[in-house]
């Protein structure tokens, strides 16, 4: 047993049971189903400009009710764009974003708001609210956005903390956590509204191998407890093939393949299968 | 060459246009966001708490020696004339219709306003903004909104203080030290102060509240570019704050007058 870059037991070797099931129990995500169900989220396309170059050229990508799709892709493809245009903190120069047949953007911002209660997000930073303590982020959502009462908003986020491992770290800032805890924290504050989609750009990103599995597994874990539909922006090539169900490439503000995990895997298509097996020479020139 | 120094100048212009117009609408949404309820009493506590009650000690010290200087200054002045007399006229009415307004707005610039906008900034760069939108909560309303407020309810009770503080010392100064009468100096006061000088100074401070809340809040929400970003905008909104508190002062000076 060893502690990981969490800088304490509780990180890796969580004490109470709930936590053991979660983080430590191999998860394995199932079979690909999403083709026989309406999408949930659809992106017609999608084009948008940033400071006159053009970073998503027309995206068509459908996201299958209740799997995790995979996006991947160089660093610069515009993932985080696709990511933020799912949720409508980005706008569209052209093309539609459909939340169950809905475009987002043409919502009023009240109607915004409400379509975001189906949301959980994932940042890359993790994006919790430095002034606030751990339990304060996990419950600030519910504080804000429901009428629950304080004793109910406390059971629900000490089960959740309990359940990433963290229920003695809630009266810590972020700033005493490690990058691991983070991103559990993170996860913990998305799961929290129980919503139906959740977006995680990034989540293991800097991590070491072993903090990066545990979020996985705790990812997959969530997925078999909420069926959530999950979009996930990742560089873990090719483990992620083992965490989702669906994939897309994303190459110069394109997608330029989708399929299952073993589809995408076998590619024919020259980019893809320099994405898959990082090569340095290929049709990608970094230099 | 006379083409593109006209595109370069036109582009500036059409820049600035843009970003005037931004900030005007950044200002308008921000005040119907805090005039429409619910308005988070607890959010707005907590602003006035950190803009106003923290901020009392730099005013008391800055308004004591403010009022300190000006009845040194003013009794040699008066002297000259044999008018030592009128000096807690001189003094007070100089207090309420100008240092204490604007002296307060720029001290709470300094204070709260970078405080604020580094705040607000480094929630931008921390994706922490984005955060509360993705939670479909609006951040003007729940960031800017009591700020706002805060920044209206405080400052005309720091400048009312500022204004109590630096007559005191004004007085400590010319009577206990200069010799002026006390009976003279306080008289002099309440005479030539009238009601419509003490209203024109409310009526600045909270012009002036509204001015560095406005800047400070725009450009910590628009931060960008990291840490140095966060940087560039603090100092940015200080500087602009300072500058229109002045310039403001003056228009309205001339208005109220």
């Amino acid at each position: 047993m060893r502690a990981g870059n969490d800088g304490t037991r509780a990180g890796l070797d969580p004490q109470t049971p709930d936590a053991k099931e979660w983080l430590c129990k191999p998860c394995s995500v199932g079979p690909y189903t999403g083709a026989k169900r309406e999408p949930v989220l659809r992106l017609i396309d999608v084009e948008k400009t940033l400071d006159g170059r053009k970073v998503l050229d027309g995206i068509t990508i459908a996201v299958p009710r209740g799997q995790i799709t995979a996006i991947i892709g160089l660093s610069g493809a515009g993932k985080s764009l696709l990511l933020k245009h799912m949720i409508g903190l980005m706008r569209p120069d052209r093309g539609q974003v459909l939340l169950d047949g809905v475009d987002i953007n043409r919502l009023t911002r009240q109607g915004l708001y409400e379509a975001r209660k189906r949301f959980g997000m994932l940042f890359q930073s993790g994006a919790l609210f430095d002034s606030l303590t751990v339990f304060e982020n996990v419950a600030f959502p519910l504080r804000e956005r429901t009428d629950m009462p304080e004793g109910e908003i406390r059971e629900k986020v000490r089960g959740i903390l309990r359940k990433v491992g963290l229920e003695k770290a809630e009266e810590k800032f972020p700033d005493e956590l490690s990058g691991g805890m983070v991103r559990r924290v993170a996860l913990a504050r998305a799961m929290v509204m129980d919503p139906e989609i959740i977006l995680f750009d990034e989540p293991t990103t800097g991590l070491d191998p072993i903090i990066r599995n545990s979020i996985l597994n705790l990812i997959c874990r969530t997925y078999h407890e909420h069926h959530f539909t999950m979009v996930m922006i990742s560089h873990d090539l090719p483990d992620i093939f083992q965490w989702c169900h669906h994939v897309a490439v994303v190459h110069d503000g394109r997608v330029i393949e989708v399929g299952t995990p073993e589809e995408i895997r076998n590619s024919g298509t020259p980019i893809v299968r320099q994405l898959v097996d990082g090569d340095i020479t290929g049709p990608i020139q970094l230099m | 060459m006379v083409l593109s120094i006209a595109e370069a100048l036109g582009s500036r212009a059409i820049r600035a246009t843009r970003s005037l117009g931004k900030m005007g609408v950044f200002l308008g949404t921000s005040l119907a966001r805090a005039a429409v309820p619910p308005y988070r009493a607890r959010n707005i506590v907590k602003q006035v708490h950190f803009i106003g009650v923290k901020s009392v000690f730099v005013i008391i010290l800055t308004a004591a020696f403010t009022g300190m200087v000006l009845a040194l200054q003013g009794f040699y002045t008066l002297r000259k004339f044999g008018s030592e007399g009128l000096l807690g006229s001189a003094v007070a009415l100089s207090l309420i219709r100008e240092l204490g307004p604007v002296l307060s707005a720029l001290m709470v610039t300094g204070r709260a306003g970078s405080a604020l906008t580094a705040e607000i900034g480094i929630m931008r760069i921390g994706e922490q903004i984005d955060s509360l939108e993705t939670m479909g909560i609006d951040p003007i309303r729940f960031l800017v909104a009591p700020r706002l407020l805060g920044f209206l309810l405080s400052v005309p009770l720091l400048t009312a203080i500022f204004d109590v503080v630096g007559i005191s010392g004004g007085y400590l100064v010319g009577v206990k030290l200069l010799g002026v009468n006390a009976g003279v100096y306080l008289g002099q006061m309440e005479a030539s102060v009238e009601l419509g000088d003490v209203t024109n100074g409310i009526w600045k401070s909270i012009a002036f509240a509204l001015l560095i809340a406005w800047v400070c809040t725009f450009k910590g929400y628009f931060a960008r570019h990291g840490a140095e970003g966060v940087s560039r905008a603090t100092t940015s909104a200080v500087v602009v704050s300072s500058v229109l508190v002045l310039v403001c002062d003056y228009f309205l000076t001339s208005v109220l007058l």
